[in-house]
């Protein structure tokens, strides 16, 4: 019976990933996750047993819905006894018999059973989640250390194997001391990040170990780590190989060696995966982390191509993020209780002053008061009884409580979205990152054979355009023009934790205008690459009414249009929908924030494709006085012998006058003019119709 | 020929202040404007007392720069100035033929100035109204259409024509019948017959039905053109005849009827030289069919058009008569219209030899 608990158990420890605030945010999933965790075990359990088993875990989860929990272990029982009553005595098992087939389950052996709970479930997915773990550990070490960050990431062939592949991340970071370097990347569990509320790209220490341990397991190879924490220091290069049945690492070799960087690390994971399959998607991580963390110098080396290189568009760190304390209004019972046991408080009111932020001397006694539990209530009640703490939570619900300290959050920032996506625009392959898109591609295609003398003659007026100054808010991008908009939305609070929305759009009119915007989904600067349907982004994104905006909108989808569109949440917790951190799940506090800064960024979006559709529609008058105006001036010469030439020049210089002047063309930019050609026709056909 | 001269100095002195109007809004940077009198129903009045139409004083403006007006406007110069190259070379040509002077590509676009005839013509009425121009002055004319025989000796462009020798294919009215170019001689004519369609004009010509009742013979292809229109009117003022108007029994008929009696909305410039108030409807009435034995199975439906266009017509204040109401609710009620032709059932000549001489008789007309 202690066996099926501690196993039951163990799972919920490694399914539910924070003890403090994570059970809060997704107590629903927990409590399902406990239900099947329950199922398994009373399966292998005798019926009694699992009974206890369940009440009993689903008590230690402290899911509010112990209940039905408890109901779907006595269901998953009830019929294991049944069936046992009517079939022949001979097969009958002993409980002790079952006990003996009973044993623990390591995290390490949980995970090599389930990898695709950490995103390695195919071979061309398994590159970018390995080179995502180990860049994000590279980042969240900079920030902390403050470093500007120099990230070098490498995906090698290796020779006589098709289907294996070395991935290296080498950064600029602190380095990793020698002691910690196999716990680090030998242990599954282990990490620094877990055990805070503070905003980071990593949260729960398992991902680069969970990556050593999917090359371990597909090529039999070591991860090896090289580190160097200083100039004085030496550096060290590490074999590290897991033991999957303990969760513990083994260092296999070790030695001092040379290392090119004052202090930095590198990792390199060799693995079964596929490049050719993974490598569209290992770019796009590329890009868009450069682009939500334009303080990165990234190089990517690629097999049979050009290195990338993305500078840094910024010189300024990102602010520090703080740490904080949970607040109050995010704790739920079950993580109330524990806190309540691990807190070495003396009394309830000294508890919640010191484990939650906000919370001082009369707000701990309002709590009291509004929990209407005696003063001389025992921490250890509180710990224990799930009345009490359950009186105890229900007082902080009714008790007003100041929102958290913001300064825990680390946006991007209006300017520095601005810079991200401006460098992003200038680096980023031409080809299409989502979908494929046969039109466009068809198109170009179709240029590219009538290259003609008026291609050359446009290919000048280009060239031309493009020395003058661009709008207000435009910018010139590889020829192309773009309109580019950032908002910071201030902090807010879901369930006690602080988040901020950030949205930038660049919107091109030189790009084809007949495609889906595309999305870009961050989370505190970690690009969301899979699960774009099922992300609360994608979500405010289709439910805004991006027809006010200007763009086309077919229903229940994004809008259409030459946009890119990046969504920033930053989060000392981000409540994703796996662990995989694919997508953010749907709060209706995030989506209402999401939608808050679309809207402001559409607004300023709508005014600037109104004015263009403004200039475009008095370009279209021009050239239809424009077409006339040779006629004219020929018959008022012919009737009345007037200077035909400056009769046209008068009228030419009205019709601009007519239509807006310069200022029309300016807008327009002269880039457009073979275009304007194409619609002139048009235009005019249309006009005597 | 001096007279001629002295038309057309004045025509083209209307057209150079026209284009000298414009002219002087360009070089004061104002947006160049013409005034054009409106050629719509909303801009015709029945002057009750002379029962003609007559056009009112309204105006619309056309300017250059203007989306919806700059092609119109290019189109009036282009139009004003082959006009004027005409009058100056003293040539006069069809509006088709002006249409295909003036129609060329623009720039290069794949534009033209004029697309159909369509667009042309009613530029040229355009212009007619503005410069108060008649189109002969402008030196042109449209095509001919509508043709005559009758006891009547004729002087046209000098040439003496002797309308009772035309054989079957009769005198081709031309266009412009001014008294300059048509010139009325001796003449035995009592009255004026204007029929609706070429057939029944030759199934009269060839029964030599105006021989025998001393009558001019004439049509006009449907809708008369303006030549014949003004023929008739020069008829009836120059030479006193009587006009009777054979047409079919449908509204499109009667309004052929309508627009000889008080002029048409779209000429209603030209009622003064063109209505004959006194005109008379001698057929087909609606009650004919029944007087004159016609079977019903000769009848034809009305469409749905047609029922609209009564509509309309009982609405014009010139159809307000009460006998000219009750042939057109007559119409609408039976749901039957006659074609002229109809009459053949009764015998082929039965319209020259019994149908008309008994209607004339019997004084069974309209007024």
């Amino acid at each position: 019976m202690a066996k099926a608990r501690r196993k039951a158990g163990e799972q919920l420890e490694l399914l539910k990933p924070g003890p403090k605030a994570r059970k809060s945010s997704s107590s629903q999933k927990t409590t399902r996750k406990t239900r099947e965790a329950v199922k398994e075990s009373a399966a292998r359990s005798s019926s009694s047993r699992a009974k206890k088993a369940a009440v009993k875990s689903s008590k230690k989860s402290a899911a509010p819905r112990a209940a039905p929990a408890a109901t779907a272990a006595r269901k998953a029982s009830a019929s294991p006894a049944t069936t046992r009553r009517t079939s022949a005595p001979a097969s009958r098992a002993t409980a002790e018999e079952l006990a003996q087939r009973q044993r623990e389950i390591s995290v390490s052996e949980f995970f090599s059973k389930n990898r695709h709970l950490l995103g390695f479930d195919s071979p061309s997915k398994a590159l970018l989640t390995a080179v995502k773990e180990a860049v994000d550990n590279s980042l969240d070490a900079c920030e902390e250390a403050r470093i500007l960050p120099e990230i070098v990431v490498e995906v090698r062939a290796v020779e006589g194997a098709p289907d294996r592949w070395v991935i290296s991340v080498e950064d600029n970071g602190p380095g990793i001391l020698k002691t910690q370097v196999p716990k680090i990347f030998g242990k599954l569990l282990y990490g620094s990040k877990f055990h805070r509320l503070k905003q980071s790209r990593g949260q729960q220490g398992i991902g680069i170990s969970a990556a050593a341990m999917y090359g371990q397991l597909t090529t039999g190879k070591p991860v090896v780590v090289w580190t160097r924490t200083g100039k004085a220091r030496k550096a060290h290069r590490m074999e590290i190989r897991i033991d999957t049945r303990t969760n513990s690492p083994v260092v296999v070799s070790e030695e001092e060696v040379e290392f090119p960087r004052d202090h930095g690390t590198r990792v390199e994971i060799e693995m079964q995966a596929d490049y050719s399959r993974g490598q569209r998607h290992l770019l796009r991580y590329v890009e868009q982390t450069v682009l939500a963390n334009p303080h990165l110098a990234l190089t990517f080396c690629r097999p049979n191509a050009e290195p990338l290189v993305f500078p840094r568009a910024s010189e300024e760190p990102p602010k520090e993020a703080a740490e904080i304390k949970p607040h109050p209004y995010g704790v739920e019972v079950g993580t109330l209780m524990l806190m309540a046991k691990e807190s070495k408080a003396r009394s309830v009111a000294g508890f919640l002053q010191t484990e939650f932020s906000r919370v001082s001397a009369q707000v701990a006694d309002e709590i009291l008061r509004n929990a209407k539990l005696p003063k001389s209530v025992r921490l250890k009640d509180v710990a224990e009884d799930r009345e009490v703490a359950e009186k105890l939570r229900q007082g902080i619900l009714a008790t007003k409580i100041m929102a958290p300290p913001m300064n825990c959050l680390s946006p991007i920032g209006d300017e520095l979205i601005r810079k991200g996506l401006i460098s992003f625009l200038n680096v980023v392959e031409e080809e299409e990152p989502e979908e494929e898109e046969p039109s466009g591609r068809s198109s170009r295609r179709a240029k590219a054979k009538e290259k003609t003398a008026e291609d050359k003659q446009a290919e000048m007026e280009k060239a031309a355009a493009d020395s003058m100054p661009p709008e207000e808010g435009e910018e010139q991008i590889k020829g192309k023009r773009f309109f580019i908009v950032s908002t910071t939305r201030p902090p807010k609070v879901y369930r006690g934790n602080p988040f901020q929305v950030e949205v930038g759009l660049a919107y091109s009119p030189d790009w084809p205008q007949d495609q889906p915007i595309r999305l870009y989904r961050f989370a505190n600067r970690v690009p969301l690459l899979f699960q774009r349907g099922a992300c609360a982004i994608t979500e405010a994104v289709v439910r805004t009414d991006w027809k006010n905006y200007e763009l086309a909108q077919p229903k229940g989808a994004l809008p259409v249009g030459p946009m890119a569109l990046l969504v920033h949440i930053a989060s000392v917790w981000v409540p994703f929908t796996s662990e995989s951190k694919e997508a953010i799940a749907h709060y209706p506090e995030l989506l209402s924030e999401i939608r808050l800064a679309l809207q402001e960024c559409g607004r300023k979006l709508a005014a600037y494709i109104r004015k263009r559709k403004a200039a475009v529609h008095e370009l279209r008058r021009r050239s239809t006085f424009e077409l006339y105006i040779d006629e004219v001036a020929r018959s008022l010469h012919e009737i009345v012998g007037a200077d035909e030439e400056k009769l046209r020049g008068r009228l030419l210089e009205m019709a601009r006058l007519a239509t807006g002047g310069d200022r029309t063309d300016e807008i327009l930019d002269r880039v457009a003019s073979r275009r304007r050609d194409e619609f002139e026709g048009a235009e005019a056909e249309e006009e005597y119709r | 020929m001096t007279r001629r001269d002295a038309t057309a100095k004045k025509t083209l002195a209307k057209i150079e202040a026209l284009a000298k109007a414009v002219v002087r809004d360009i070089q004061k940077k104002q947006n160049p404007r013409i005034e054009i009198p409106l050629r719509t129903l909303s801009n015709i009045t029945y002057n009750a007392r002379k029962k003609i139409i007559e056009m009112g004083k309204e105006t619309q403006e056309r300017s250059f720069f203007n989306v919806s007006q700059a092609r119109k406007f290019m189109q009036t110069f282009l139009v004003a100035s082959a006009c004027k190259e005409l009058i100056e070379t003293g040539k006069t040509t069809s509006i088709r033929d002006l249409y295909y002077m003036t129609k060329h590509t623009l720039g290069n676009s794949k534009v033209n100035t004029f697309e159909e005839q369509d667009e042309s013509d009613p530029i040229i009425e355009d212009l007619e109204v503005t410069l108060d121009a008649l189109r002969e002055e402008l030196h042109l004319f449209a095509n001919r259409k509508g043709l005559m025989v009758g006891p009547m000796t004729i002087v046209d462009s000098g040439d003496t024509i002797d309308l009772r020798r035309q054989g079957s294919g009769g005198w081709g009215v031309p266009s412009i019948v001014e008294p300059n170019v048509i010139k009325f001689g001796k003449h035995e004519a009592r009255y004026v017959l204007l029929v609706e369609k070429e057939a029944v004009w030759s199934r009269f010509n060839e029964d030599k039905f105006w021989k025998k009742e001393k009558c001019m013979l004439i049509h006009g292809g449907g809708q008369p053109p303006r030549g014949v229109r003004r023929l008739v009117h020069r008829m009836h003022y120059e030479l006193g005849l009587p006009v009777y108007v054979l047409v079919d029994n449908d509204p499109w008929g009667f309004y052929i009827y309508s627009v000889v009696k008080q002029g048409s909305i779209n000429l209603a410039y030209e009622s003064m030289r063109m209505a004959v108030p006194r005109a008379r409807f001698i057929g087909i009435s609606s009650r004919d069919a029944e007087r004159y034995g016609i079977p019903e199975e000769t009848s034809i439906r009305l469409d749905e058009g047609d029922h609209r266009r009564i509509r309309q017509m009982l609405e014009y204040p010139w159809f307000q008569d009460k006998k000219w109401r009750r042939e057109l609710e007559t119409m609408a009620k039976s749901n039957r219209k006659y074609e002229i032709e109809a009459l053949s059932r009764r015998g082929i000549s039965f319209i020259t030899e019994e149908y008309l001489p008994r209607k004339l008789a019997e004084k069974d007309w309209l007024e």
